[in-house]
């Protein structure tokens, strides 16, 4: 593989934005999950649900900071790598990034400080409102990049004028066939991530000892909404696969490794496929099982790929290798996440805290970031399975690359890679760390450094 | 005048000047953060954490105006955009790196276990300072029209350490509003350095572009525009004698006026924008393509107008809402 720019650029992308979701994947439901700890102390009264929004909160402002400045970082390159795709489909893109800043950036960002800062300053009313606000921002972000996203998979509404695409029907785009099943499957994916958090880290907190009443009320909350959850996001996704199988064949079809256009297709466990011979190798099939899940019938016939080979041999499906794996890992991560949510919600409930087998909470510190590869697996799937198409069927992802030289994007995809590396690194430890701390009924360093500076600026602690 | 009745002169206009006012907030509200980043390493460990709760409810939001003025040359000129940035590759990626940096060493510095505070105070300042080195760099590339010769890299290298400075400065000031004591005393001597250097560095860039660029020289030197535009240049001078006079007196005993030197200063910063604003009107790349040239459809303008109508009042509000919930003299931050 030649490394030029095409390639760097490609691959920069890739690692900025994998950088990116991982941490709004957590702050999306963790917001909505800090509103429920804090509504639950307000009905309750009782003090392991504020304890309970106390650590998650540090999680969240951590989580929500990574995420901030990763997402410039994603703004910027739209321009430095890739002023092909605004000059093609700017008139489209342009205005939904405009309203994701408008009504979300500005939203979350501002009320993050009275969330996190203000509890003292203003009436419990309003810091109520901040957190739900905060929640309620993170949620039409994501709504408006997965409207963008989507329309990029399944474009529609617009036309081409000199060719450049214009919009003609607004409504066509924000609801574009793909975005409700990929919005929903994305937030279920945020819910199943924020919660397998929680209930990891709960887990950590149990096995060191710490059975406190906070603890406890976390692990519980944690695994319910996971196990909630995981049955809803099958169905979705299974939904989202239909989908895509009406609009992108081709996706699907590498997806399931499957070369010809037929009838009773095999669902593949395993295989190596081989894009130069056009063929799998190592196949480990259950016969017709493909047919039956993509068209409720073991003869119905599923879309092959060598449909998507135009007369001149020019390739027009995505590189099958990639999507058929990601796709595995994806679905192999959340047949394990309906697994460890199950075996544990049942064991919670059978055996209670007092008698709780030690394998489930090691079980759930094991899956603590699964909903982080999850979620980047089937986001590989969705992207490389739309190649080479950047806008499906209107701008190919090498036509909208910018002429920087490859020395250059070279030396700052090092630079990137290395930070993020680094950074994701902290950022493990850290939230480790804190789940140490909490468990040693050590004073973070938060509360520690708090007493020097409250004497220094002359503010008596209001404990 | 059809100023009104034709679209693809109004839109885009509307969104230069939307565009604008987006970077001169952002400039003065992330300057001021930004700033305390750069004056970092020279105060100690108490005083690190006084300066962080300065800015802490605010710096999330502030960064926010970077997204939307950035995003604002990416939805209403986005040929200009993709040329504005290929240009500036690699300060777009260090200012970037600076940016994430200090981003995350903010939240990390309280959060990681106190031997690693240390590390990630540095990092907050390498962060601050690469930032603003990096902005400060392309703004002199973006003045001499973002072609990369000798003489224009040193033009930028010169303009990266004057905004530095001008960062400086102004976080000096906020400090000075949000601080007492010590830390407020030391504020006060930080800006009267960063004064300093905002006086040199403004006669400095003022002395330079005329030769690095002939046209801003020309747009500004002629008659008559040089009698409509001494009011900014006098009242600049006003400004910057008014800082003088109140940092001499300060730190005052009753804390009189702790407010002055930053509203100054942020006046200032405006009006140094509207001297650069007038300089590249209407181009939006320096000397190559207009605002009118670059701009996106005028259906799509509209429909993000007609949002920006709705919207921007309501984040106006909030903002306004969250200075006031955090006004006064600066507390230490806790989450309870």
């Amino acid at each position: 593989m030649e490394l030029d720019t095409l390639i760097l650029s490609r691959l920069q992308f890739a690692a900025n934005i994998s950088f990116h979701i991982i941490f709004p994947t957590i702050t999306i439901a963790l917001g909505w999950i800090l509103l429920f700890f804090k509504l639950r102390f307000q009905a309750t009264g009782d003090e392991k649900w504020m304890d309970a929004y106390r650590f998650y909160v540090k999680v969240f402002a951590l989580s929500f900071a990574m995420g901030v400045v990763s997402g410039i970082t994603m703004s910027f390159q739209f321009g430095t790598n890739w002023p092909g795709f605004m000059e093609k489909v700017g008139n489209i893109a342009g205005p939904l990034l405009a309203y994701e800043v408008m009504t979300a950036f500005f939203l979350e960002a501002v009320f993050l400080g009275i969330m996190l800062f203000g509890a003292r300053r203003v009436p419990p009313w309003l810091h109520t409102l901040a957190t739900f606000l905060v929640a309620f921002g993170t949620t039409m972000s994501a709504f408006w990049i997965l409207v963008l996203n989507s329309w990029m998979q399944t474009p529609v509404g617009f036309e081409l004028r000199d060719g450049v695409v214009h919009a003609t029907d607004w409504f066509a785009i924000v609801f574009n066939p793909s975005m409700p099943y990929r919005l929903v499957h994305m937030l279920l994916a945020s819910g199943l991530t924020a919660s397998f958090l929680i209930a990891g880290l709960s887990g950590l907190r149990w096995l060191l000892g710490d059975r406190g009443a906070d603890v406890r009320a976390t692990m519980k909350t944690g695994v319910m909404i996971a196990a909630l959850l995981i049955p809803l996001q099958i169905f979705a996704g299974d939904l989202h696969g239909l989908n895509t199988l009406e609009h992108q064949p081709q996706k699907v079809a590498a997806m399931e490794g499957n070369w010809e256009t037929r009838g009773n297709v095999p669902l593949l466990l395993f295989a190596i496929p081989d894009e130069s011979q056009r063929k799998n190798h190592f196949e480990l099939k259950i016969p017709s099982l493909a047919s039956i899940i993509l068209k409720h019938d073991p003869a119905g016939v599923v879309p092959g790929l060598n449909d998507f080979v135009a007369e001149d041999g020019t390739v027009m499906h995505p590189p099958v290798f990639k999507v058929f794996w990601s796709f595995r890992v994806m679905v192999g991560i959340g047949m394990l996440m309906l697994a460890v949510s199950w075996v544990a919600a049942f064991a919670l409930w059978r055996q209670g805290f007092d008698r709780l087998t030690p394998w489930v909470p090691r079980a759930l510190v094991v899956m603590t970031f699964s909903g982080w590869f999850a979620t980047l697996a089937g986001w590989y799937t969705t992207e490389i399975g739309r190649q080479p198409w950047l806008v499906s069927g209107v701008l190919r992802t090498a036509e909208a690359v910018g002429l920087v030289a490859p020395v250059m994007v070279f030396s700052t995809l090092v630079m990137y890679l290395t930070i993020y590396g680094l950074l994701t690194l902290s950022y493990m430890f850290v939230l480790t760390y804190l789940a140490k701390k909490a468990a040693s009924g050590e004073m973070a360093p938060d509360d520690v450094a708090r007493a020097p500076i409250q004497r220094a600026i002359g503010v008596q602690p209001a404990e | 005048m059809d100023f009104f009745g034709d679209p693809t002169v109004w839109l885009p206009f509307t969104f230069a000047a939307l565009m604008g006012v987006a970077i001169l907030v952002y400039v003065v509200l992330d300057g001021f953060d930004l700033g305390i980043g750069v004056l970092f390493p020279f105060v100690g460990d108490d005083e690190k954490d006084q300066m962080i709760s300065v800015i802490g409810p605010f710096w999330d939001a502030n960064e926010t105006w970077l997204v939307l003025a950035i995003g604002l040359l990416l939805v209403a000129f986005p040929t200009a955009h993709g040329y504005i940035l290929t240009a500036l590759y690699l300060p777009v990626a260090i200012m970037l790196a600076g940016l994430i940096l200090r981003g995350v060493a903010f939240e990390l510095r309280a959060k990681a276990p106190k031997g690693q505070k240390e590390q990630w105070n540095r990092s907050f300042y390498v962060g601050s300072l690469l930032t603003s080195l990096s902005q400060g760099f392309m703004l002199g590339m973006y003045i001499v029209g973002l072609d990369y010769t000798l003489n224009h890299v040193a033009f930028a290298c010169l303009t990266a350490v004057c905004l530095t400075a001008g960062y400086a400065f102004i976080g000096a000031t906020w400090l000075i509003y949000k601080t007492e004591h010590d830390l407020q005393r030391r504020a006060v001597r930080f800006a009267k350095f960063g004064l300093l250097g905002v006086i040199v560095g403004f006669a400095a860039n003022s002395l330079a572009s005329p030769l690095v660029s002939p046209r801003i020289f020309a747009k500004w030197f002629t008659m008559p525009e040089i009698f409509y535009l001494a009011p900014l240049p006098i009242l600049s001078g006003a400004l910057v004698v008014l800082i003088g006079i109140t940092l001499r007196q300060m730190p005052h005993p009753a804390d009189r006026l702790s407010w002055l030197p930053f509203a100054a200063a942020s006046s200032l910063f405006c009006l140094a924008f509207a001297g650069l604003a007038y300089s590249f009107y209407p181009y939006v790349v320096p000397d190559k393509i207009s605002i009118y040239e670059a701009a996106s459809a005028p259906e799509s303008l509209f429909i993000i107008l007609l949002g920006a109508m709705v919207v921007m009042p309501a984040i106006a509000a909030y903002t306004v809402l969250s200075y006031v919930v955090f006004r006064g003299k600066a507390r230490a931050l806790t989450y309870d």
